[in-house]
């Protein structure tokens, strides 16, 4: 067996740590927690990035790393600090999820994603194209996770998370789409995180509570 | 500075500016001049476009050809209108005292930006930047759904913003994918997100991430366009949505999720070799015909009822697209543009109707002949137009599509006349009472606007009659853009 280079073996332990991540996300009943586990995501996103752009030497994936460090592992989860500090939701948890099913039924959405991955991965040329099977299930994982909360923070949470999916298949994959694509996703990604935060205080206000159980009165008579 | 710069740059200026002075009194003057400025640029352009041929902007960042001009041109008209009609709307509202003088000021300036964005979308020749203003509509529409900050309606921005979130990130995913396969033949330059490199190569993309990153744009984009089972988010949003809002989210939101979703069926088109986008387009089309068609006579909201028959057009036009062909095609283009201008007609109508009665319950509204004969002609005028009566365009676009149906693909047809047979009798059951019988209502302090209601009507009208040559030539030319299978 041809030896596989140092630096593909990195990218693929961080991005194998990213989806453990992601099922660490999918157990984690507590808010603030959860926050945390995403910064981490956030910060082995950025290394997995950065080693990519050492072994490559393309100039835009160092922007890219920077990007992901600044808007993924900092700013945020610091905005979602403040979020969860600034409504007082600090202790609070979610006791209607069983984890033990979910996480099965996130093991069987990783198999799917590795098997919808793998003609696309036998093509690649990539030093890095077992990548993108882990991409597509931090992705699944992460719907997953918003499928089964019932909390407004924690269903942002997990949409953040699927943009690290995202993200990852995007620089590890395929050594990154062009910067200025890159710039606009991110941006974009931020506007929203900030139009939520503004909507957690109009959900608060309105329904005196988080919880988006109280959001299921609009149906089809 | 060149008409497309300008294009782009007055709704961006503009809602720009609109964050500052978006209070005063002659804001909403300000706002239809700069919707008529966007318009008049576009309208240039087009003539322009359709004299010189294609062209570039930005560098090779952004493009125009004879298909997307069609789709600037409609996209300015319909913003136009709707400015128009926005302006006596939003100042009862603030009489109403449903909007402080904060909220119209938002709804200015996110109005404008959403035009940009959509512009932005529509003319950009870089998927990636396609993604990106895609979601930037999102946005700035979400913020106008939940415009009202009433229990129901942030319920359903937030619906929207969650579904179309993760629709829009399974489109970014396509996108991504889209790109392994191009920078395999393009290589790893700037290039290989540009839609007219890309087609250049399309014949050599590899079929099977073509036919991966297909699905994943389809539902992506789709779940914007309304297609079943992803559509749950439209109808409440355009019933919470102020009603402007909901105009320009049928007549042009729509409208450019599906257009995203024909410049990548071109490309997999190429790349597969086989109907295997066409017939995906086909199923998905159909079946959400057939959802929103029975789920049309279930309304009590005249909102919700329209934004459902809204899902069944759209639900049309992707059948149509997806059956392919010059025909189709023609078909297709004519259908989406006879849908835009009949719905925000019926929007603007349905707007003032419900701001006279002051309830969006069908049940409860009666007697629009009465008490404004010109808003009850203009609703039962535009109801039998988007049902598609002769001799209004949408008949013949709609007549277009099921005959191609009937020679091509005959086991559709029953499907199609069945779910268009339960549309007409449930939307035309529920209008007639609501436009005559008695009703005492009172009057509203500022005269509707009442011009883009029949501007629009007359404009179905004539095309429904007599299509002028040039945009016979003009649409046929977009259509060829779109390729025969």
């Amino acid at each position: 067996m041809s030896s596989i280079p140092l630096s593909a073996q990195f990218i693929n332990l961080f991005a194998a740590i990213i989806l453990l991540l992601a099922f660490a996300m999918l157990a984690q009943r507590r808010v603030l927690q959860l926050i945390d586990l995403f910064a981490l995501q956030g910060a082995t996103l950025f290394l997995s990035t950065l080693t990519v752009a050492l072994t490559t030497g393309q100039a835009h994936l160092y922007g890219s790393a920077a990007l992901t460090l600044v808007l993924k592992a900092i700013l945020l989860p610091w905005i979602l600090h403040r979020l969860v500090r600034k409504l007082n939701i600090k202790g609070e948890v979610e006791p209607l999820i069983n984890i033990p099913t979910t996480m099965l039924v996130g093991l069987v959405l990783v198999i799917i994603a590795f098997n919808v991955a793998l003609p696309i991965s036998q093509l690649a040329h990539t030093i890095t194209r077992g990548t993108l099977g882990i991409a597509l299930a931090v992705v699944m994982l992460a719907f997953l996770m918003m499928i089964t909360r019932r909390k407004a923070i924690t269903q942002v949470v997990g949409f953040l998370s699927m943009e690290n999916g995202l993200f990852l298949a995007a620089t590890s994959a395929t050594y990154g789409m062009p910067m200025v694509v890159e710039l606009g996703i991110a941006l974009d990604v931020l506007v929203g995180a900030i139009i939520l935060g503004v909507f957690f205080f109009q959900i608060r206000d309105q329904f005196d509570s988080l919880d988006i159980h109280h959001m299921e009165k609009l149906k089809d008579s | 500075m060149d008409l497309f710069t300008l294009m782009l740059l007055i709704p961006l200026v503009s809602g720009a500016l609109l964050t500052v002075v978006g209070e005063r009194a002659w804001a909403p003057n300000l706002n239809i001049v700069a919707s008529l400025g966007t318009f008049l640029a576009a309208a240039l352009l087009t003539v322009e476009i359709v004299a010189n041929g294609p062209r570039f902007a930005f560098g090779e960042q952004f493009f125009i050809d004879s298909l997307n001009v069609f789709f600037v041109a409609l996209t300015a008209f319909v913003g136009l209108t709707t400015s128009i009609f926005s302006s006596p709307y939003m100042k009862n509202e603030r009489e109403h005292g449903r909007l402080s003088a904060g909220r119209l000021r938002l709804y200015k300036s996110m109005y404008q930006l959403f035009m940009f964005t959509m512009l932005a979308a529509l003319t950009t020749n870089n998927l990636g930047i396609l993604w990106v203003a895609m979601e930037a509509a999102t946005l700035t529409t979400v913020l106008l759904v939940s415009l009202y900050r009433t229990p129901a309606s942030l319920e359903a921005a937030w619906k929207y913003f969650i579904l179309c979130g993760v629709g829009i990130a399974q489109a970014l995913f396509g996108t991504i994918l889209l790109y392994f396969a191009a920078e395999r033949v393009l290589g790893e330059t700037g290039n290989a997100l540009l839609w007219t490199h890309l087609v250049e190569v399309k014949g050599s993309l590899e079929p099977t991430i073509m036919a991966l990153s297909f699905i994943f744009l389809l539902v992506g984009y789709g779940t914007k366009v309304g297609l079943a089972p992803l559509h749950n988010w439209l109808p409440d949003a355009h019933a919470e949505g102020p009603t402007p809002v909901s105009a320009v989210l049928s007549g042009l939101l729509l409208n450019v999720a599906l257009y995203a979703i024909l410049r990548c069926k071109v490309l997999a088109d190429g790349a597969i070799h086989s109907d295997f986008a066409g017939n995906l387009m086909m199923g998905f089309g159909l079946f959400t015909l057939l959802v929103a068609a029975f789920f049309l006579s279930r309304q009590r909201d005249i909102k919700r009822m329209f934004a459902y028959s809204s899902i069944e057009h759209m639900g049309l036009i992707t059948f149509a697209f997806g059956m392919g062909g010059a025909v189709a095609n023609f078909a297709g283009l004519l259908h989406m543009t006879m849908h835009s201008l009949t719905k925000s007609a019926i929007f603007f109508a349905v707007g003032h109707a419900t701001q006279k009665i002051g309830t969006q319950q069908m049940d409860d509204i009666r007697g629009l002949m009465r008490v404004n004969p010109l808003i009850g002609w203009g609703l039962m005028l535009g109801t039998l137009a988007i049902l598609g009566m002769p001799p209004f365009g949408v008949f013949a676009s709609e007549f277009m599509i099921l005959t191609h149906a009937m020679k091509h693909h005959p086991w559709a047809t029953p499907v199609l006349l069945l779910a268009l047979g339960v549309a007409f009798a449930a939307i035309f059951g529920k209008v007639q009472p609501m436009v005559f019988g008695e009703t005492e209502a009172k009057r509203l302090p500022h005269a509707p606007a009442i011009t883009p209601v029949f501007l629009h009507l007359g404009i179905v009208l004539m095309l429904g009659l007599w299509i002028p040559p040039y945009l016979t030539h003009w649409f046929h030319e977009a259509a060829r853009m779109l390729g025969t299978p």
